[in-house]
């Protein structure tokens, strides 16, 4: 065999998605990073080093936002993880259970949010929470808890947490599915050894299902991070480009695309704005890097 | 099985759990549908009612059809999906043949640069993606969107076809290469027969985010004869925000074809993730 000889059709296998890949996603992830590092000065772009991110983190009127944002994302990001994923695998636990009766009449309901896009989800809220329509008070009253009521998308205290239960709420889904996967590749035979020591119902699911599907908590945990950090779509769709009431809800994908797209009065700057992304890109890099190296190899895998 | 798992009364908790989530679940999009065919007084005045005789109006269909350009948006919109979908499993289905059937020098390498996109979000590269379209002129074309879609969902597609590929059995491609069958040839129609629930699964993944992008559309494409249905219904609710009847039924059609795709596709989507291809 000549070892020399170029296989072309591998070249030709590999060519499109390679260029496509480096041209759209690659490329334009570093001219990104690198555009973060130059400025506009007398309409010429002039690289200025780490201005941008010293303006970013310490000038008082943009790290002000830039916090707020950032902040407002940790939380947005703890709702997540303390609401949707305990949902979730409460509801996938109770689904994966033998012998139950329309499970899969169950499971494609509870999937159909997961499926509208944000700007459904964020008017359809819009719609239900808000005090001319009525139908938030009006249920509220039916159970007798009408004094709890508030306009709640309205309230800067708690705009944010409202909107990120909007997001649990179209996202149960998502975990739901991927622990539902996990528990059905448990064995019987595990269970059954249990039963026989006396372990089943709540603490059959603790004691045995629990640390056998932990690695896909993890997958959940690290998918969950990776899509706050660049959540954008149901801020933009329910509170607009502002994320009022007075930034309340603003978190990184709205504040970046305001900062490099302009909105009502400011002009658009794409250089701030890529510093803003970088800056999103090494959180999210050190959310997956903590995942891939701290906890993925530390985690116990049990072979079934 | 014995009876420590069958407790009647265990039973209809968890039934009664799942049916409060379900009811959950789908009252937004109950609540949204029902109140679209009724005239704007009942929609205040009883919002949890059925429509009735008297109830009963599409005045909020007649403005939509009227003001919004909502065939066109819906046709953008399918364009888009398609072929984002035909780029991602083409390519994807061609690079992972070529990283699961050949040995060569970078194998390793190529394949963990086709996989950093699985977790890094293409959006942190807006900027630079926005000054590419224009430089090119493609901004405020379909093609910018379908460049985008096909690069974002291209990592996830290798990564889970190669999987898929590797189980195609040798015997059968080199029964194929003694037949003289070109390398190009096995590939298209020996192994792509094959590995075909894979690309539905894969189809599946890729459809739902790409119909409901929003960020993109907006950023690339936000001309009035580009707008997806997704950006398109973002304005026009924005417009007609005081118009109760028109944004309930704007709502509605945004989600009737998505709803209509999840009846014929759930099976095919809840399989590809039970069945393990996103571990």
């Amino acid at each position: 065999m000549n070892r020399a000889r170029i296989r072309w059709h591998i070249l030709v296998f590999l060519a499109p998605a390679v260029i496509v890949y480096t041209a759209v996603m690659i490329w334009p992830l570093f001219n990104t990073l690198r555009l973060a590092l130059f400025s506009v000065i007398e309409q010429e772009r002039v690289f200025v080093g780490l201005d941008n991110f010293r303006t970013l983190f310490f000038d008082p009127i943009w790290s002000e936002q830039f916090w707020n944002a950032l902040g407002n994302n940790f939380w947005f990001f703890l709702i997540h993880m303390l609401v949707q994923n305990p949902i979730g695998i409460a509801l996938a636990a109770l689904l994966s259970h033998p012998r139950l009766r329309f499970a899969a009449l169950y499971r494609s309901a509870i999937f159909i949010p997961t499926i509208l896009s944000f700007v459904i989800v964020g008017f359809a809220w819009k719609l239900i929470l808000s005090p001319i329509w009525g139908i938030a008070p009006s249920m509220l009253d039916a159970v007798g808890l009408k004094a709890l009521f508030a306009p709640w998308l309205g309230k800067e205290e708690y705009a944010l947490t409202t909107l990120a239960l909007v997001s649990v709420w179209q996202f149960v889904g998502i975990p739901m599915m991927l622990i539902y996967a996990a528990l059905l590749t448990i064995p019987e035979e595990i269970l059954e050894a249990g039963e026989v020591d006396g372990i089943t119902g709540m603490a059959a699911f603790w004691k045995i299902k629990l640390p056998l599907i932990l690695p896909s908590i993890g997958i959940i945990s690290i998918l969950t991070f990776v899509g706050n950090f660049n959540a954008f779509d149901l801020i933009y769709a329910a509170q607009g480009a502002l994320a009022g009431p007075d930034f309340s809800t603003d978190i990184l994908g709205t504040f970046m695309y305001r900062t490099f797209f302009g909105f009502q009065l400011q002009l658009g700057d794409p250089h701030m704005g890529s510093a803003i992304a970088s800056a999103m890109f090494a959180i999210i890099l050190v959310g997956v890097c903590i995942y891939l190296f701290g906890i993925q190899t530390r985690m116990r895998r049990y072979q079934l | 099985m014995n009876k420590a798992r069958s407790n009647p009364l265990n039973t209809l908790m968890m039934h009664g759990a799942l049916i409060l989530y379900t009811l959950i679940a789908l009252f937004p999009v109950f609540v949204i549908l029902i109140n679209s065919f009724k005239e704007r007084r009942s929609i205040f005045r009883e919002p949890l009612a059925l429509p009735n005789a008297e109830s009963y109006s599409t005045i909020g269909y007649n403005t939509v059809m009227q003001q919004g350009d909502f065939f066109l948006y819906f046709q953008n919109s399918m364009t888009v999906t398609v072929a984002s979908l035909f780029f991602v499993l083409l390519f994807g289905a061609m690079a992972a043949y070529a990283l699961s059937e050949y040995r060569f020098r970078g194998n390793m390498l190529m394949g963990l640069y086709l996989a950093l996109g699985i977790m890094i979000p293409i959006r942190i590269g807006t900027v630079a993606i926005l000054e590419m379209m224009v430089a090119t002129g493609l901004v405020n074309t379909l093609w910018a969107l379908i460049l985008v879609y096909t690069a974002q969902g291209l990592p996830l597609a290798v990564f889970i076809l190669s999987e898929f590929m590797r189980q195609v059995s040798d015997d059968l491609k080199n029964a194929g290469r003694i037949d003289g069958l070109s390398e190009y040839t096995i590939f298209f129609r020996l192994v792509l027969p094959l590995v075909r629930p894979a690309m539905a699964t894969v189809a599946v993944f890729n459809m739902i985010p790409i119909w409901n992008d929003l960020w993109f559309p907006l950023i690339l494409a936000p001309a009035e004869e580009t707008k997806t249905l997704t950006l398109g219904s973002q304005v026009f609710i924005g417009q007609f925000v005081t118009d109760w009847n028109a944004v309930l039924s704007a709502l509605s059609m945004a989600i009737l074809p998505v709803l209509v795709l999840y009846v014929i596709f759930s099976r095919q989507l809840i399989r590809g993730i039970t069945s393990g291809a996103v571990k």
